[in-house]
């Protein structure tokens, strides 16, 4: 009782720190990686002792920063819900992490441990329930600030993020219908299998459109550019306009995660999560008949890292998209999202089983 | 308006996006490689970045640039200037301001007792220096960290300039 108790926890530890880890490293990423993206250098000032560290301590000086800051919460606004926003927005956006795999099942110390905090039989509805209800979190700061540009905000962030979960899920159930589960975990397991015995079964092989379109969707999901209108930094600075100290600094918080968990979920249903390919449980077996055995705590260790890999490089792309394209106007955002995204999505629904059918 | 109609790849957006990634990832790759290989030692020469760190390195500026005013000197030491007010007359922004007094070298006429220039009103259009007869003021310092905590501070005296 007592140790299972623990590794749960652990688990619960492991994946909470590593994600508000990975999300701090990221505005660290986001600085530099624009910065040398346009032939800069990037902040590099903030030292301790002299040793500057590439710029890693800015992490450090912002954190600190926004704790000293004074928090302000406006005259007529309400208290209660203007505080709680914020808290509504990082909670709904971490807990979605819970159902992520990232590493097969293993044996350790004679039980059976499933490298994922909790494997959901319906983890992909789990992750898209608390999804939706950080929309809340967003609807809330605007509404409580008191303010018509905060409250311009939260509407835009409320519509836009509605118009496009509806795409993230039609272009979602097109996995789902191929893999058949939606458990994360068995998603993943089932990617694992080989097409012809050559092509890894992975989602971007068998739903090229879908992953596309899932990753469209999923940048418009996280509000940053170039679909940043809830923010619109420079016309109405958006739902967290009366928002200072570590406040803001939650929001802040939450948009990192939030790119962490598309990241992630694109990982998960389209790049084979865990998965190496030609990696089974008991080492490589590559398609001209070479093999290469190894133990399995090595596989476990490799299937995390490539996890992590995988994770990494698409926060790392993501920030490349949201550093290359302009933003879209409020018109064009709706028009690509109900017009283009949302038929297409339909359309690869349709197509995928139609194609199924046929198949069988 | 006369903006160009957008071709049929270009509507579709797609497409021009990928262009997009391409080149800005393009940048990112080749200006990494140059950090690392600056990093390593391994090239000393080729920058990742094309900016200047401030503090430390400095921009090298064209020798036509002008800076902070400096009042030239004769071979004894005293200012060429001969209090003349040709400056002072050219000066656009009225900024310039000298006291002339009598010289006892007869063939100079006069020096100046007090040769102020407002640094705070001053717009750098080099006038002064065109209008000078005596080449006695020139904008070649190379100064231009010209801050003070008051105006009073920004005038700069006859002292300052000669140095």
């Amino acid at each position: 009782m007592m140790t299972s108790l623990t590794i749960e926890v652990g688990k619960v530890l492991l994946v909470l720190i590593g994600v508000l880890n990975l999300a701090a490293v990221l505005t660290w990423m986001e600085r530099k990686q624009s910065a040398v993206m346009q032939d800069r250098i990037g902040a590099n000032r903030a030292s301790i002792l002299g040793f500057r560290a590439f710029g890693l301590f800015q992490v450090l000086a912002d954190s600190i920063k926004m704790f000293a800051k004074e928090d302000f919460v406006p005259p007529m606004g309400n208290r209660f819900l203007h505080t709680l926003a914020p808290f509504v927005s990082a909670f709904f956006a971490l807990i979605g992490f819970a159902a992520i795999p990232f590493g097969n099942v293993i044996h350790l110390f004679g039980r059976d441990i499933t490298l994922q905090v909790i494997d959901l039989n319906v983890g992909i509805l789990y992750i898209f329930a608390a999804m939706s209800l950080g929309i809340y979190g967003v609807v809330l700061a605007g509404w409580s600030s008191n303010n018509n540009y905060a409250f311009l905000g939260g509407m835009r962030g409320s519509s836009q993020m509605f118009s496009y979960e509806i795409t993230i899920g039609a272009t979602i159930l097109g996995v789902l219908m191929i893999f058949e589960s939606m458990s994360l975990q068995t998603i993943v397991q089932a990617q694992g299998e080989l097409l012809w015995g050559v092509i890894p079964k992975w989602g971007v092989v068998v739903q090229p459109i879908g992953c596309l379109l899932f990753l469209v969707a999923g940048i418009a999901e996280t509000k940053r550019v170039p679909f940043d209108l809830p923010e619109g930094e420079s016309e109405i600075i958006g739902y967290f306009v009366e928002y200072s100290s570590m406040k803001f600094g939650l929001f802040m918080l939450t948009d990192f995660v939030e790119t962490i968990l598309i990241a992630a979920l694109v990982t998960t249903l389209f790049f084979g999560g865990w998965q190496i390919p030609y990696l089974t449980a008991d080492g490589f077996h590559f398609p001209g008949g070479f093999t290469l055995s190894l133990s399995e705590v090595a596989v476990c260790l490799l299937q995390v890292l490539s996890c992590c890999t995988k994770v990494f490089f698409f926060c790392w792309f993501l920030l490349l998209v949201r550093w290359t394209l302009p933003r879209f106007r409020y018109d064009q955002l709706m028009r690509l999202g109900w017009k283009m995204v949302f038929p297409m999505s339909i359309l690869n629904l349709l197509a995928t089983s139609l194609v199924i059918l046929l198949l069988q | 308006m006369n903006s160009r109609e957008l071709t049929f790849t270009e509507r579709l957006y797609i497409i021009e996006v990928f262009k997009g990634l391409w080149l800005t990832s393009r940048h990112f790759f080749s200006n990494m490689k140059r950090h690392l290989a600056r990093q390593l030692g391994l090239n000393r020469v080729e920058r990742g970045a094309v900016t200047f760190q401030y503090p430390e390195e400095r921009r090298p500026f064209s020798p036509r640039y002008r800076s902070r005013h400096r009042l030239t000197k004769r071979e004894d030491g005293s200012p060429r200037c001969v209090a003349c007010m040709m400056c002072e007359t050219a000066c656009p922004a009225h900024c310039i301001y000298i006291v002339a007094g009598e010289h006892p070298d007869p063939h100079i006429e006069k020096f100046p007792i007090r040769f102020d220039i407002d640094l705070g009103v001053c717009l750098f259009c080099g006038f002064c220096v065109e209008a000078c007869p005596e080449d006695a003021i020139r904008m070649d310092t190379g100064i231009v960290e010209i801050a003070a905590y008051s105006r009073k501070e920004m005038i700069y005296r006859i002292e300052d300039l000669l140095q």
